[in-house]
């Protein structure tokens, strides 16, 4: 049914008809609006046969969620920023050891400097901790993707992320198709967990392994990446039977066949992008897209495939490898290895910095003349930058560095975008 | 596309403004999409948020710099905030206020505006008198259907309805249409007096 709702509430709706039986959580911005209107819909009975579990920190969510995974329950937890970073220890583990939970990052910044604004930091800082991560591009898109999630953990005993930006999508009202129970039923079988902890026949879950056999199983984990890259498609198509919509799969291209620039990225920023091409395909330039959804496995095949007829490629990612570059870009240029392409590297959007149409034409038109350096941060104001590097250089006792920079911008408050 | 930006202060009851507008437009089977400015909301503080309806599906996410209509929950703003930056030449503004756009000093910004579409109602005494609190939100709402036209009155009543309980959607509705009313007679008297010139 047609809804226009806020994006953590059209998420909150999805899990509940994906049957969890457990929800912990621990509130942070911008992902609470979820759990708080799951934590409604089991206390009002909605939701049944579902335990929300209040905890004392995202340790402690990750470590409950390891739990009643190992214990056979479909688990869902929620967080975001620090939050992840709170819980990383057992976030690694949930992997290691193979549990198929679910949970959402409402992706927000990192500090130091605080923000709790949107950017993909968070997710990124665990590309390696053996989850998959999925990036929604719209609200519609966040709803299927988590009912995907539940059906791709479950098969392939892994745990998945699926994120979505915070605040652009968690708060926005827009129009979601929410399915009915029988359409999610008839996609997601029941849980059958691969290892469980029962009494009646008892197993140890996270042995201590040695040299001898600790590669093998790490190997493992990859392998099951690997398998995901083959099912993840399937997934989407199995999804679009019932469902009727083409969401989810590894990547998505937008006009991009007869393309000479094509412009990568993930999430919500996509649709600016494409509003941007849309302008400047109708000015004549040869301009198209690449959204990647399935970040953890990169897919990097369709990646290559994607990019093959391009000239050049302009990776615009809301993260930063300080001191390197790009991370999404990093990957980028692994998948088109010898194929000759020009690769430019764009860090935008981060702490919530607005992506406009207006600073993206700039930047695409000068990416088509091949006049981008090889990293660009989009709209940064050098002005501050440069003041703050001066008064490091003429002052030792030059003061903390976020504070002295907020000060010479003046009042924000005040600034529409 | 149609863009409305709406500006007041934490309290007010911004973001749901814009929520609601948006399910207004909703139930008329457009496109719409609501979103708050991403700024740290505190009670006073000044707050922004938007709504975008289309008749297609709305992709982009950036916030909106060049309204077609402003809906300004408090007058006081106008002093602090430049809430008119990027309205296009001949745009809605709808303000919360039993001040003329005059007295407000806001004659020379406007002289060249269509009148009818400038328009103001004192929200916050009506939201008082209906509702028994000061939420200028809903009451422009009914007021903003009035002056630009984009959504029926009976959007926003429906808008009201799924978000408020009965006892207190019963308020604004009295709220919403007597803002109605007040500013439909406003553009009314605005091209009266227009013909009287011509």
């Amino acid at each position: 049914m047609l809804k226009q709702c806020e994006g953590s509430h059209a998420v909150a709706e999805a899990v509940a008809l994906c049957r969890p039986e457990v929800i912990c959580a621990y509130p942070i911005s911008p992902q609470t609006h979820i759990v708080e209107g799951l934590g409604e819909m089991v206390k009002s009975g909605e939701l049944k046969d579902c335990e929300f579990i209040n905890v004392e920190s995202e340790f402690a969510a990750m470590s409950v969620a390891i739990g009643s995974s190992a214990a056979g329950a479909r688990t869902y937890t929620a967080t975001a920023s620090q939050g992840l970073l709170f819980m990383v220890e057992a976030v690694y583990n949930a992997s290691g050891l193979g549990l198929p939970i679910v949970m959402t990052v409402a992706n927000r910044a990192i500090g130091a400097p605080i923000n709790i604004w949107n950017d993909h930091s968070d997710s990124l800082s665990q590309r390696d901790c053996g989850w998959i991560q999925l990036f929604a591009e719209t609200n519609q898109e966040a709803l299927d993707l988590h009912i995907q999630a539940f059906k791709l953990a479950e098969e392939l005993s892994l745990p998945v992320m699926v994120c979505m930006d915070g605040f652009i999508l968690t708060h926005a009202y827009e129009r979601a198709d929410i399915p009915t129970q029988a359409q999610v039923d008839d996609f997601l079988p029941p849980y059958e967990p691969r290892q469980v902890l029962d009494p009646a026949e008892p197993v140890s879950i996270g042995a201590m392994v040695g040299p001898e056999a600790f590669m093998e199983v790490r190997y493992l984990a990859h392998a099951k990446q690997m398998q995901a890259l083959e099912r993840i498609p399937q997934l989407a198509d199995e999804f679009k039977k019932v469902f009727g919509r083409d969401t989810g799969g590894l990547t998505h291209t937008y006009k991009a066949d007869d393309a000479e620039t094509i412009v990568i990225a993930m999430g919500s920023v996509l649709g600016t992008i494409k509003d941007t091409v849309d302008d400047m395909r109708e000015a004549g330039h040869k301009i198209g897209v690449l959204g990647i959804t399935s970040f953890r496995p990169f897919p990097l095949v369709a990646v290559a495939a994607a990019l093959k007829n391009c000239k050049r490629f302009l990776v615009l990612e809301k993260s930063l490898a300080v001191g390197s570059g790009g991370i999404v870009a990093t990957d980028v240029r692994m998948a088109v290895t010898g194929m000759g392409l020009k690769g430019y590297t764009v860090v935008a959007g981060l702490g919530g910095r607005a992506i406009t149409k207006k600073s993206l034409a700039t930047l695409f038109e000068k990416a088509g003349r091949d006049e981008l350096e090889l990293v660009t941060f989009l709209d940064l104001d050098w002005k501050v930058v440069n003041r703050q590097l001066e008064r490091e250089k003429q002052t030792r006792r030059s003061g903390p560095a976020a504070e002295a920079m907020l000060r010479d911008l003046g009042t924000v408050a005040s600034k529409i975008a | 596309m149609f863009q409305v930006r709406i500006h007041g202060r934490g309290g007010q009851g911004v973001v749901t403004a814009a929520e609601m507008l948006s399910i207004a437009a909703f139930e008329e089977g457009r496109h719409a999409q609501a979103f708050p400015s991403f700024g740290s909301e505190r009670t006073g503080a000044p707050v922004v948020a938007f709504c975008r309806i289309a008749d297609q599906e709305i992709r982009l996410r950036e916030p909106i710099m060049e309204p077609d209509a402003l809906i300004i929950q408090d007058p006081t703003l106008l002093h602090q905030v430049d809430v008119f930056a990027g309205l296009k030449k001949g745009g809605y503004i709808l303000i919360n206020t039993n001040k003329s756009f005059e007295e407000l000093g806001l004659g020379d910004y406007v002289r060249d505006w269509p009148h009818e579409r400038l328009c103001t109602v004192a929200a916050t005494d009506l939201s008082r008198k209906h509702v028994g609190r000061p939420m200028p939100n809903v009451p422009l709402l009914g007021g903003f259907a009035a002056v630009s036209g984009v959504i029926r009155l009976e959007s926003v009543i429906k808008a009201i309805n799924a978000k408020f309980s009965e006892k207190v959607a019963a308020g604004n509705i009295a709220g919403a249409s007597e803002a109605y009313d007040i500013v439909r007679a406003e553009m009314e008297e605005a091209r009266r007096q227009e013909a009287a010139n011509a």
